[in-house]
């Protein structure tokens, strides 16, 4: 028994997700089954919060505080993204009984990429997440964007794989070892082949994450992908591939760290500026949404970089703050409908605030928050990130990060603009899809109130980061 | 010569004579059978190097699978390739190109080896338990044991593989007529025949 204990929630998962996938064959009842799923990933998330510290299968799996903490994270974005299924599903055309059994396969996945501690454990975890992630984003059949999207990211994605194993086979090669404790034990400083390896490996990871400049998948496939799955790819698989990223790099090569700072630097400055110079011009409100996601990448990064326990705090912080920001902003993108279909524009929002003001003025605290203006949540996780930069005497970092976000700003408060005081179009369809106002209000709530309240959620950073220092 | 060097000049002479053959013949059907020659010398020349799993895999997974799939793929879409001069010109020399890199590596291997080609040893057998065993033997001593949950995800993705390609395939069309062979047998021969006694010039309800 001892040793199934350690991947007790994934083998859980598994078994849930296949019988439901076999019930779901007989009995077509697809709301039925989106719930059941919802359920088993709370009860996932359950049986993780109460799993005890282990290691296992020759140090290749560990459950620690970090993994613990992410895992929660990605779970929490797994079920956001269920209920903003069950309202959309016949319009988007993606009324399958598979996707909730495909959203619990991605989690599987991301659940094992963020307990690796061996990089083939990683690469195997990163294919079962991307496999799934795939199919989600061709889900809607009958619509060219979707396929193109999925194919689209399909090859994208097969590339950055060889990428990553090309720098796997690399690390293995002059190492000895695919266990990253083992790695970390034998290495030699100055190895050339070494850093050809983490450079290759990184680049993979940075296309996971969307960092410039492996970015140019992230619009497309927002944008084509039916809007659930949108939302999906901008709260679970960023956390989990940040997670990844974080546990390769601190547990692997701590003690190179200089070498590995610099990609992470540039990468960061690369995908914040990038970010806050393409969004301008942006008029799809998905596609905004994924520029706006690389740049919250390059503000995560920053942490990453920082290689100390408030980086890896803040990093946390901001991940939670992000998460939740996403869930605000996607869950209000499936509410814009008129006369029953989808409005994505951005125009659409126009006068939002003379037949809605409630709603208007709760999205416009999202976009407030988004854009990192105190004393909402948005800004608290930017300061953070900014304080243990500034700390690090990572200087350059700060001050690219705070102008950046400056720029940013200016679309984020178009938005703004657009709800309150451009001429008001045509009214939205009534708000009333239960599951949508569900996450919508709790995740405004956490926006708004964070400044009230916020010790849980910086205690939360402070449990995780323990466990790297 | 022993018999091992000279079923490996067997081999290496039929493997590259066919995959000339794969890149040169007219007819694409005979190209994927003459890549299907290929693998299976390639899988003598992995036996003659002890690697009988590899060979097996390779038969199995490429001749078995990958070489099928070719096959009916050339088949169903039934395109024909001119192949004219200027198109090999064309390729020449990109693939000129590509032959030095490889040359050149193989050279700088055997420069840096020095010709000493006695640490091949230790790749034929990287770890000192399994010595004795063949190397089926040893890797299943380890995919079930050490390596299981590897093992068990790959299994995992290959699901979610199936799934996803009949997710993305399997059309219902609405409006198909389709055998059931349950109502078909449900059938009763009450339910379907009704006995009738017409009278003359009235005709019958239906």
């Amino acid at each position: 028994m001892g040793i199934f204990t350690i991947i007790l929630p994934e083998i859980f998962l598994f078994l849930s997700s296949t019988l439901l996938l076999m019930v779901g064959l007989f009995y077509r009842r697809i709301n039925i089954i989106n719930l059941l799923t919802f359920l088993l990933i709370i009860f996932t998330a359950v049986l993780v919060i109460y799993q005890p510290s282990s290691f296992g299968f020759n140090n290749s799996f560990v459950n620690d505080e970090f993994s613990k903490t992410i895992k929660v994270l990605i779970l929490i974005g797994s079920a956001s993204t269920l209920l903003m299924f069950s309202s959309s599903r016949r319009k988007l055309n993606i009324d399958i009984y598979e996707f909730p059994i495909l959203i619990s396969f991605a989690s599987l996945g991301m659940m094992v990429m963020v307990s690796s501690n061996d990089l083939l454990a990683m690469f195997i975890g990163l294919e079962l997440q991307s496999l799934s992630l795939y199919v989600l984003a061709s889900l809607n059949r009958n619509s060219l964007q979707s396929s193109e999207s999925g194919i689209k990211y399909f090859i994208l994605g097969a590339l950055s794989s060889g990428l990553l194993l090309f720098g796997v086979s690399y690390i293995y090669g002059f190492t000895g070892n695919t266990n990253f404790s083992l790695i970390s034990a034998t290495y030699d400083k100055d190895s050339l082949g070494l850093l050809i390896g983490i450079v290759f490996v990184c680049s993979g990871l940075a296309f996971k994450v969307s960092a410039v400049p492996f970015h140019m998948w992230t619009p497309d496939v927002y944008q084509g992908a039916p809007t659930p799955v949108t939302g999906f790819f901008a709260l679970a698989p960023k956390v989990a591939a940040v997670a990844l990223f974080l546990r390769f790099l601190y547990s692997s090569f701590g003690e190179t760290a200089a070498d590995w700072q610099q990609i992470i630097i540039f990468l960061s400055i690369a995908s914040m500026i990038f970010a806050a110079f393409a969004a301008i011009a942006q008029s799809n409100i998905k596609r905004l949404m994924a520029y706006s996601s690389i740049g919250h990448i390059g503000y995560i990064l920053i942490g990453m970089a920082c290689f100390n326990f408030e980086g890896v705090q803040s990093l946390i912080i901001y991940l939670i703050i992000y998460l939740v920001m996403n869930v605000s902003v996607f869950s209000f993108i499936l509410m814009m409908k008129r006369k029953d279909e989808y409005c994505e524009n951005i125009d659409d929002l126009s006068g939002l605030y003379r037949h809605n003001p409630f709603y208007a003025i709760l999205i416009a605290l999202s976009m407030f928050s988004l854009a990192g203006i105190p004393p909402l949540a948005g800004f608290f996780g930017k300061f953070y990130i900014f304080m243990s930069a500034i700390k690090n005497d990572l200087y350059l970092l700060a001050v690219v990060g705070i102008v950046a976000s400056v720029v940013s700003a200016f679309y984020y408060l178009r938005i703004v603009k657009i709800i309150y005081f451009d001429e008001p179009s045509e009214k939205f369809d009534e708000f009333n899809s239960s599951s949508l106002n569900l996450i919508f209000f709790i995740s405004s709530g956490i926006v708004i109130l964070f400044f009230v309240y916020p010790s849980p959620i910086l205690n939360i950073g402070n449990y995780a980061a323990k466990t790297f220092f | 010569m022993t018999a091992s060097l000279l079923s490996f000049y067997i081999f290496s002479t039929v493997i590259l004579l066919s995959s000339l053959m794969v890149i040169t013949s007219k007819n694409p059907v005979h190209s994927v059978l003459f890549l299907i020659l290929t693998f299976f010398n390639g899988a003598g020349l992995f036996i003659i190097l002890h690697a009988e799993f590899l060979a097996m895999i390779l038969i199995i997974v490429y001749v078995g699978a990958v070489a099928v799939l070719f096959l009916f793929v050339v088949m169903m879409l039934d395109f024909k390739i001119s192949l004219d001069k200027n198109n090999i010109l064309q390729y020449l020399p990109i693939g000129f190109f590509v032959g030095v890199v490889f040359i050149s590596e193989l050279i700088i291997v055997l420069i840096n080896t020095k010709f000493d080609l006695s640490n091949i040893q230790i790749l034929v057998n990287p770890m000192i338990k399994f010595e004795n065993l063949t190397n089926t033997e040893a890797i299943g001593s380890i995919l079930y044991t050490d390596y299981i949950l590897y093992f068990q995800l790959s299994g995992v993705i290959l699901l979610v593989a199936m799934i996803g390609s009949i997710v993305l395939t399997l059309r219902t069309r609405e409006g198909v007529k389709r055998q059931s062979i349950q109502s078909q047998l449900d059938r009763k021969y009450k339910s379907t025949i009704t006995m009738v006694d017409p009278k003359s010039n009235e005709g019958v309800d239906i």
